[in-house]
């Protein structure tokens, strides 16, 4: 009876990298503030989790840049730029939190899977 | 789980906002800075921002990751003339030229660019926090 690391960490650890992935994301957006022309740009990230599930193999593949959707604005504006900073500063603080929940996680069938090992 | 590229980013963006805090300043400084020919006097400065292009190592053709300062340009608002006959840079008819410079909008300009430059810090500060924890994975 083997254990299998990677179903151990389950969905939390494919999450985490998508994390990563769209702290870029939205971390681009927020560096391209007053850029003119510029497309606010975010991933639909459960849709996204289940597709690198699906593949199962712990590979991003793209890296979900084929599921990237531009943000539709509140408010237009005169030189083309989407970015609406609070819009941006939400989502980004809500995914460094969720990022976080998932880390918790993981952490957590790591130190069980170490305590079975240990045999306690 | 690339935190560089990140990193880079908002890197990328504090330095354009300090290229923009750095025009301002430098038009708020020349304000009163008269000339007695037009081609002189000082013009007011601004940056133009752009995204760089991302051509990826992966393939990743995604636009918009870092900023850049794509050029300063001066602005073509008309100078402002004013009859000043006692003034040593006045030209033959007296005339003085002051630059376009409107203080209020630089003003305004600079707390949207500090702003913007606190925003980008937060942003560094909360990669650091999240390859922080990262590192801490599975410690006691």
């Amino acid at each position: 009876m083997g254990i299998n690391f990677k179903d151990a960490a389950g969905v939390h650890a494919d999450a985490l990298a998508l994390r990563a992935e769209r702290t870029r994301i939205l971390a681009a957006n927020i560096a391209n503030e007053n850029t003119p022309g510029f497309q606010a740009q975010d991933m639909d990230f459960s849709a996204t989790l289940a597709n690198v599930q699906a593949v199962g193999n712990g590979d991003l593949g793209d890296g979900g840049d084929s599921a990237l959707m531009y943000r539709v604005p509140y408010h237009p504006t005169r030189d083309g730029n989407t970015v609406e900073i609070g819009v941006e500063q939400a989502a980004f603080s809500q995914n460094a939190t969720d990022f976080a929940t998932s880390l918790t996680f993981v952490n957590m069938r790591l130190k069980g899977l170490a305590k079975a090992i240990n045999g306690q | 789980m690339s935190f560089k590229n990140i990193s880079e980013i908002a890197g990328s963006a504090m330095a354009a906002q300090s290229v923009r805090l750095n025009t301002i300043a430098s038009n708020l400084a020349n304000a009163d800075s008269v000339a007695g020919t037009e081609a002189e006097t000082y013009r007011a400065r601004k940056p133009v921002f752009a995204a760089v292009m991302n051509d990826g190592p992966d393939g990743m053709n995604s636009a918009g990751g870092k900023v850049q300062v794509l050029d300063v340009v001066q602005s073509d608002e008309p100078l402002r003339q004013v009859y000043e006959p006692g003034n040593p840079m006045a030209n033959a008819e007296g005339m003085v030229f002051y630059p376009n410079v409107n203080q209020v909008a630089e003003m305004t300009d600079m707390m949207s660019a500090s702003r913007a430059f606190e925003t980008n810090v937060e942003v560094l500060g909360r990669i650091r926090t999240m390859q922080q924890s990262l590192l801490k994975l599975g410690e006691g």
